[in-house]
């Protein structure tokens, strides 16, 4: 790949305008929040981050919302993620490394389906399915 | 514990936008031998109260978390040189700010690894909120050097924003861009 300017950067957003505009409605409603603290950060949050991006990138979604915040008071199964969208609860997932969070897209976002082992908080206990969600 | 020195630095630079800073520096400058990360920030800033216990780690504001009495993130990184020999200096004044310039020495084993710079950058840029951030990027080794320089308000304004999967695809992309000519810099001049 070769060192892209900034010039260049704008250009690229002008050719994947019309393919935005065209979506811009689509998933715009759904939010994924990262937990970047320190203890986020120390667990890997940083490469789940990425993988989201590689992975709404892959399922060409292109208007989803991709924030950070601080902790959630959830240390202990970091990396944590939280996520927003109609029709499903608001689910915090924890222990997310790269392959969770890609199954989060997969799953949660494109399946409307909870990835299960890995709910941590939010939703009532009793629309949590026993025995995870192989 | 940080995995990388990378992590580290993203630490500090959160810190810097917890503390209400409107502008953000970081340089993180290679050599072979060693990396310096210097953050500065005109945020809350500290007392020299606050100062002195800023290596403690059960010492906190209490802001974040009223229940808790730990603070970490300076904590791992005084540890994380005092083992590996390098260097850690920090300054702060109540209302005027803070910076922090450490030293990773790279060819001490106990030295953590540097970790990925466009990721960290990307991660440091997209934290949400209304802030400048300048971070300037420098590598030098025997062979070759290269350096560019990343402005928050200038990338927001190129890809549409810093909050929608695609456009942090663009962002992603470029800041990739930006170091993998840099190895393939280094890798051509040494060859």
């Amino acid at each position: 790949m070769a060192k892209m300017t900034l010039e260049e950067l704008r250009k690229l957003r002008e050719e994947q305008k019309e393919s935005l505009s065209r979506r811009s409605t689509e998933n715009k409603d759904i939010q994924i929040i990262v937990g970047m603290g320190t203890c986020g950060i120390a667990a890997g949050a940083k490469e789940t981050l990425n993988a989201f991006i590689e992975e709404l990138e892959e399922q060409d979604l292109k208007t989803v919302r991709v924030t950070q915040t601080g902790c959630m008071g959830l240390c202990y199964v970091e990396p944590t993620v939280e996520v927003v969208m109609p029709d499903m609860p608001d689910v915090i997932y924890g222990n997310v490394d790269p392959e969770i969070a890609r199954k989060i897209i997969r799953k949660h976002i494109l399946n409307k389906t909870m990835v299960n082992d890995h709910v941590f908080d939010r939703p009532a206990a009793d629309i949590v399915e026993e025995g995870g969600d192989q | 514990m940080h995995r990388t020195i990378c992590d580290f630095a993203l630490d500090l630079v959160q810190n810097s936008i917890e503390a209400h800073s409107t502008l953000i520096m970081l340089d993180f400058f290679e050599t072979e031998e060693d990396l310096t990360v210097f953050v500065a920030d005109n945020g809350s800033g500290m007392s020299p109260e606050q100062l002195e216990k800023v290596r403690d780690p059960f010492f906190t504001d209490g802001i974040k978390h009223t229940k808790r009495d730990v603070g970490l993130g300076i904590a791992f990184l005084a540890q994380a040189i005092e083992m590996s020999g390098g260097e850690f200096d920090i300054d702060s004044r109540e209302g005027q700010g803070t910076s922090v310039k450490f030293r990773f020495d790279k060819t001490n084993i106990d030295t953590p690894p540097v970790g990925n710079g466009a990721h960290t950058f990307f991660a440091a840029l997209t934290y949400p909120g209304e802030f400048e951030m300048v971070i300037n990027r420098k590598f030098k080794n025997s062979a070759v050097v290269y350096s560019y320089s990343l402005t928050r308000s200038e990338l927001s304004e190129a890809v549409g924003g810093l909050d929608t999967s695609g456009s942090l695809r663009l962002l992603r992309t470029y800041l990739q861009s930006q170091e993998e000519i840099s190895e393939e810099q280094a890798l051509g001049r040494m060859n």
